[in-house]
């Protein structure tokens, strides 16, 4: 058995988009302060703070899930993948991504990052969504700019061109979305 | 907003969780899952001094099957027991109704457990539980008692468990022959909460029909062998018996009309099942 101080701050290990990574937190700070304010990581966004807006899903263990519902001391040892794992390479966009800047899938972009992260984890797991699932996926989140039908439109494209269906727009050519491989 | 301080155990047995429930009583709370329990601890409805982290409990992970029985530990994910081959062919009704529970992105961290420890009015997995007569196992460090559902929600988001318990385990009655099944749920977006949910079960022609989001728990009626205007009165006492409140979701008279019509359609839907599997 464990356990932590409330007053004090304590070490979290886990793994970050591939890499190792630690972070001093107090028992009470959620996963999302931990990211953004902890470790630099500020792609994954806050909303509500209760679950409801999914701007800051992320993916734990594989599986999309809100960081702000997550206290950042059970996450030891988890594999947490977050937006900023998304590209190939830094300054370069994942083929997901983009089909959100080709379909204007994103307008202010404050729900795009958590959109991403339960997209990617839907389709790394089912390659030829139904658009019925896709709007399954995206019922998990709030977007007040898109009407949603973009990022619906996105999302079918990005996942015909990574099973090879369609000619694609050659950037996106170079990497899965994703480091799941 | 963020959680008032508390301090963290991260239990590795049952017994370590018990001690410390018996320690702190209620100033220490269980969190599984957390898709309920942070919500509270994110806007200080719930300020405990101790949380108490049963994930990490290997004992408390897999499922069982026992005589009738589909038991759900504490550690049982929602989107687990989703994912359960065949679930559909042993608990029908937990299959039709897991898929209403939150979204995808909290049934991937919330149980079965946590829900009906926080027993939300309108949460499904406790409507499911009462529905099928389903029962809730307690633990503390002094002793084991098993509640049936229907005693174990006293109120919103009020339970018969004692400071000392945890819920170690739930207990759905796995499908009989003869028994159709139905669920249906009115929210405002899918994944909300419900405005009204209905779960049906029609056994050898008597029917059950448990109501959730209406009264201040989830709340069955053994309606008998009833058709045509008999089953319209039984469901329209039924709708005014649980007491619905006016919210800025719903009226209290849409919610009681949605008893009687929804109420009616899974019931129907349930006894054909009953049927096609009688025909089987
Ligand atoms: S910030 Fe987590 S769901 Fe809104
Ligand atoms: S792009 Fe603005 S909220 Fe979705």
């Amino acid at each position: 058995m464990s356990r932590l101080d409330a007053k004090r701050r304590h070490i979290v290990s886990f793994t970050l988009n591939g890499a190792p990574a630690e972070v001093e937190v107090e028992p009470r700070m959620l996963l999302t302060d931990a990211l953004r304010y902890g470790l630099g990581f500020t792609g994954t966004h806050v909303g509500c703070e209760h679950g409801v807006c999914g701007a800051c899903t992320i993916s734990i263990d594989g599986a999309p899930a809100r960081a702000c519902l997550t206290l950042a001391v059970a996450i030891e040892g988890a594999e947490i993948r977050t937006v900023e794992g998304l590209g190939p390479a830094p300054g370069r966009l994942g083929v997901l991504q983009a089909a959100f800047r080709r379909h204007h899938a994103l307008q202010c972009g404050f729900c795009t990052a958590g959109i991403l992260m339960s997209l990617d984890a839907h389709l790394f797991r089912h390659p030829d969504p139904s658009r019925e699932e896709i709007t399954e996926v995206i019922g998990g989140h709030l977007c007040r700019c898109t009407g949603y039908a973009p990022i619906i439109a996105a999302a079918l494209e990005a996942a015909a061109e990574m099973r090879g269906d369609t000619r694609g727009t050659g950037e996106a050519k170079t990497s899965r979305t994703d480091g799941h491989a | 907003m963020k959680p008032a301080p508390f301090d963290y155990i991260r239990a590795e047995s049952l017994d370590e969780a018990l001690a410390a429930l018996k320690q702190y009583g209620s100033d220490a709370r269980i969190m599984a899952g957390g898709q309920s329990l942070l919500p509270m601890l994110n806007m200080r409805l719930a300020k405990p001094a101790v949380v108490v982290d049963v994930m990490r409990i290997a004992a408390l992970a897999s499922p069982a099957v026992e005589k009738g029985s589909l038991v759900a530990p504490a550690g049982m994910r929602q989107a687990a027991m989703l994912a359960r081959p065949g679930l559909a062919a042993e608990v029908p009704l937990l299959s039709l109704a897991l898929p209403w529970v939150g979204h995808v992105q909290t049934r991937a961290r919330g149980t079965l457990c946590g829900s009906v420890a926080h027993a939300d009015p309108s949460a499904e997995i406790p409507l499911c539980l009462v529905a099928l007569k389903g029962s809730v196992r307690l633990r503390s460090a002094k002793r084991k008692r098993s509640v049936a559902a229907e005693d174990f929600f006293v109120g919103m988001m009020l339970t018969d468990k004692a400071d000392d318990e945890m819920i170690e385990a739930i207990a759905f009655p796995t499908i009989r022959p003869g028994t159709g099944y139905a669920f249906a749920e009115v929210g405002r977006r899918h994944g909300d909460f419900a405005i009204a949910a209905c779960a049906a079960v029609v056994e050898q022609g008597r029917m059950r029909l448990a109501v959730g989001g209406v009264g201040d728990r989830p709340l069955a009626r053994d309606l008998g062998a009833l058709d045509g205007s008999a089953l319209d009165d039984a469901l329209n006492a039924f709708a005014w018996e649980l007491g619905a409140g006016d919210d800025v979701h719903a009226t209290a008279r849409f919610r009681r009309d949605l008893v009687r019509k929804l109420g009616r359609q899974v019931l129907e839907q349930a006894a054909e099942r009953a049927n096609r599997r009688d025909a089987a």
